[in-house]
């Protein structure tokens, strides 16, 4: 697929859906998002996207997203450029020029901000991720995994305040400076974390993940306008694989520690008639068992779609009765290796009787990816 | 006394008379371009037809879409001012930032942000500026504008602010009316504020609307109370509706689903309503419609208010079918120009009464041209139709019990028996269930507000919000007797000095006499 170079409105409608795929049910909703990347773009601003490689090996990038609760996310809205005065207090902090931004997560909400402050900042935004999908916590993106420390790091509000933390002892004590200080901002802030060079994150980031958000956006747009299957759509332009057409028979969510836990079990239907289903989520949907067997877990990637609209659906918005589409589609290498399934293999998510085996790829994929 | 229930849809205006639970007639005539005029004909043809005095009718309920098709066509909406307290949060997404140009530009699109709101804590975010206030107030009224809707962060929780700022507005532009948005929406404040500004936008037509309903029912020797439906199945009174119109939107899927749950007894149901054109799909638990849980779209614009959860398809009585494989019906539907270009009345398009009627499951028109397919043909288009219905009923279903599917509307000839496993009923007048609906609203009483915990248990605090809400509902003239809670909920609000919850409790009973 030709890489993305430049993102307009129209790319935008495409990567949000597309975000919201990759999401695999969590990630929050890239809505608002969006919203403010069109409105830099109505100001004449633009949103350069540049490729993994291209990026020099001294170049300095910036990890950086909104931080805080979801629910405030929706209600209190940034004032606008918390992440940008979050960069330039990097920039002054090191005595350093940043040459491009990055996303953390490219599921769900922190597909935007990189290309709002990117488009702020006047550079480019990184056609990469740390995760290719959404995780639930900072340190299960990859250049953490990969040894990349975050500090020194900073954080702005909407009010003018700016936190810098020069040193943390461990990534952990970073999540727990920075969440302290976030609750006493008003639960929504900017975050940018310490820049990673050019070579470093050539190695270790997902790389693509902002075309693969359009690309998959496009595919969905491009069944509904040509009254084609939208499921079908998808497995085309991805490498992955139907698990099963299915109808949503036993819902079960709580709270637990901050995060939606529950589990959806599912009867299928067509093709998958005679066959239950059972996805387990925590935020994200994370194990897919079919007839009582696990099939597919984290760090692959499992995604709930609507069966006839194609449009993805979060945990939040899971129905008793809804026809689903699930999938599953393979994570990158850089998620699979021992030191990576630690932090976010099944048993990073307290299941410790599952062993994480790799959903196969199709014969020519590694070649294009 | 009797009461009458009125439907204005955009083809019919329906009305009914009901003495007590007892339907007595229901009549239908055409909807008007100034719709008070087929309100007058439909209430003159069901007094005339029943032989009933109106001095006997007690109430008129209405049902109308007159609210909603106002934006969607974007006609009649006021020029509106939004005034938003976040400062300095909130400021890269102003107001109507994601409104379609029209609607935008029929409500003039303009927006003051100003210094205030709350963080999710309680703290004010920076303090309310009066002065600031003061100065936003004489630019308002320098452009003329006299609906303000007022949306504050974090009002849902705490509307202080909202109140504050209001009182501060009135006091320079005494001529305006005001629409707060922690009176309409939920947290997410731009969809909250949406509704504002439309609910602000509506005001004058609301006016206007109540006066020539009053009008209607004048001229058809109606001294009676009216009311107007809200799409929650309850009524509102003339004032009320001239304070919130947009509670109306989406009243009309609510009073076919309540009227569909009222002619067959049914309280847990999906119901069917099959029109001319498409296919509305409700859930109703207790009698009342399932709420939608996510934003709902009106005329291009996301709100959040409490709508009833609804799933349209395109499938009606109309709905062009192409016979040929693969069979393909609707979405594009000849609609009320069926009497023409259907093939039954001698027209060139097949739709699916056409295919109704050739299987003689319907007796209307002629039945040769959809026989001539032959009917393996035609049980196979109606297959086709069977299977649209399960999955838009399968999506609607509450739960893996084999409630039953309650089926009304004009188009309902095209619902067999079963749905799946599901078992159809069909009541007699399911031509007229949605002005049924209107006749049997209810009265409600609502409490919204945070109660102390400090001396009362939370159970106790409950029964005070119930006894407050018993009360309103009464007053408003409920039925004592028929009185029950139709919702409740509480957040405990755990930042506030001492314990405090938010409490939100709404009862609803019958209408007294």
């Amino acid at each position: 697929m030709a890489s993305l170079t430049k993102v307009t409105e129209a790319e935008l409608d495409a990567i949000e859906v597309g975000a919201g795929i990759l999401g695999t049910g969590g990630g929050g909703n890239p809505y608002i998002g969006k919203l403010r990347c069109r409105e830099e773009l109505k100001k004449g601003r633009r949103i350069d996207v540049i490729p993994l490689l291209e990026l020099d090996d001294d170049a300095l990038v910036v990890s950086l997203g909104g931080i805080g609760a979801p629910v405030v996310g929706v209600e209190k809205i940034e004032q606008g450029e918390e992440c940008l005065r979050a960069l330039r207090a990097l920039e002054e902090e090191l005595d350093c020029k940043i040459d491009a931004t990055i996303s953390s997560e490219i599921g769900g909400a922190n597909s935007m901000e990189p290309m709002l402050t990117a488009a702020q900042a006047g550079i480019p935004v990184v056609d990469g991720d740390g995760m290719g999908r959404a995780f639930p916590e900072m340190q299960m993106c990859t250049w953490s995994i990969y040894g990349h420390k975050s500090s020194p790091s900073a954080m702005a509000d909407e009010k003018g305040n700016v936190v810098v933390f020069r040193h943390t002892a461990s990534e952990v004590w970073l999540e727990r400076l920075a969440r302290a200080s976030v609750v006493a901002m008003g639960a929504a802030a900017g975050i940018a974390l310490a820049p990673m060079r050019g070579d470093f994150i050539k190695k270790f980031a997902v790389p693509d993940t902002v075309t693969r958000a359009w690309s998959l956006g496009n595919a969905v747009f491009e069944a509904q306008t040509n009254h084609r299957d939208p499921v079908a759509t998808i497995l085309e332009h991805e490498d992955g694989r139907l698990l099963m057409t299915a109808k949503i028979i036993d819902l079960k969510r709580h709270l637990k520690g901050g995060f939606a836990v529950g589990e959806v079990k599912v009867d299928g239907f067509g093709a998958y008639q005679g066959e239950t289903g059972v996805i387990d989520l925590q935020n994200e949907f994370l194990v897919f068992r079919r007839n009582g067997e696990m099939e597919v877990c984290v760090p692959d990637l499992i995604v709930v779609l609507d069966s006839d609209t194609g449009l993805p659906i979060t945990t939040e918005l899971l129905r008793y009765g809804q026809r689903i589409a699930i999938l599953a589609l393979p994570c990158h290498d850089l998620l699979r290796s021992e030191e990576a399934l630690k932090v976010i293999g099944p048993e990073a998510f307290g299941y410790h009787d599952l062993t994480f085996t790799p959903m196969p790829r199709r014969a020519n994929a590694g070649e294009t990816r | 006394m009797y009461r009458i229930g009125i439907d204005v849809g955009g083809t019919n205006t329906d009305a009914v008379i009901m003495d007590g639970e007892k339907l007595v007639l229901g009549v239908k005539s055409p909807t008007t371009e100034d719709v008070t005029s087929g309100i007058v004909s439909s209430l003159a043809k069901v007094l005339e037809e029943s032989g009933i005095k109106a001095g006997q009718i007690g109430a008129v309920m209405i049902g109308t879409t007159h609210f909603t098709n106002a934006v969607v066509e974007r006609r009649k909406m006021s020029k509106t001012a939004a005034v938003r307290l976040c400062l300095p949060a909130a400021e890269c997404l102003p107001p109507m930032v994601d409104w379609p140009d029209d609607i935008r530009e029929t409500v003039g699109g303009h927006y003051w942000l100003a210094k205030g709101g709350n963080e999710f804590d309680g703290r004010e975010i920076s303090a309310l500026d009066e002065d600031e206030l003061r100065g936003i107030a004489d630019e308002i009224g320098k452009q003329g504008i006299d609906s303000i809707a007022i949306c504050s962060v974090f009002s849902p929780v705490n509307s202080e602010m909202e109140d504050k700022a209001r009182t501060v507005l009135a006091e320079r532009l005494p001529q305006a009316n005001f629409t707060l948005s922690s009176e309409i929406g939920r947290l997410g404040i731009l969809e909250r504020e949406n509704a504002a500004i439309m609910n602000a936008s509506l005001r004058q037509l609301s006016a206007e609307t109540v006066k020539a309903f009053s009008a209607a029912l004048a001229s058809a020797g109606l001294s009676c109370p009216c009311y107007i439906t809200q799409n929650d199945g309850t009524l509102m009174s003339a004032d009320f509706v001239r304070a919130y119109p947009v509670l109306t939107f989406a009243s009309g899927p609510t009073n076919s689903m309540r009227g569909a749950s009222f002619l067959t007894g049914e309280q847990v149901a999906v119901v069917v309503d099959v029109g001319g054109t498409s296919t509305d799909v409700g859930a109703i638990i207790k009698g009342f419609p399932r709420q939608a849980s996510t934003s709902v779209d009106i005329g291009g614009v996301r709100t959040n208010f409490r709508m009833p959860d609804v799933f349209s398809i395109a499938l009606g009585g109309g709905s062009i079918v192409q016979p040929d494989d693969p069979i393909t019906v609707g979405p594009k539907s000849v609609g009320f120009r069926i009497h023409t270009e259907g093939k039954l009345f001698g027209g060139n398009t097949l739709t699916t009464s056409d295919v109704a009627v050739g299987l003689g499951i319907a007796d209307f028109g002629d039945p040769a041209p959809a026989r001539a397919l032959g009917e393996d043909r035609l049980n196979a288009i109606r297959d086709v139709i069977d299977e649209m219905i399960l999955n838009a009923v399968e999506r609607m279903r509450v739960s893996p019990d084999k409630i039953p599917v309650l089926a009304v509307g004009g188009g309902s000839i095209l619902v067999r028996d079963h749905i799946g496993e599901l078992p159809v009923i069909k009541p007699e007048n399911f031509a007229v269930a949605n002005a049924v609906g209107a006749a049997i609203g209810q009265i409600s009483g609502e409490v919204d507000r945070i109660f102390s915990l400090e001396k009362i248990s939370r159970e106790e605090a409950l029964e005070d919000a119930r006894k407050e809400a018993t009360q309103k509902a009464i007053a408003a003239g409920a039925k004592p007797d028929s009185i029950e809670v139709l919702d409740q909920e509480d957040v405990p609000l755990a930042y506030l000095p001492g314990s405090a919850t938010r409490i939100r409790l709404k009862v609803v009973g019958d209408l007294d006499g």
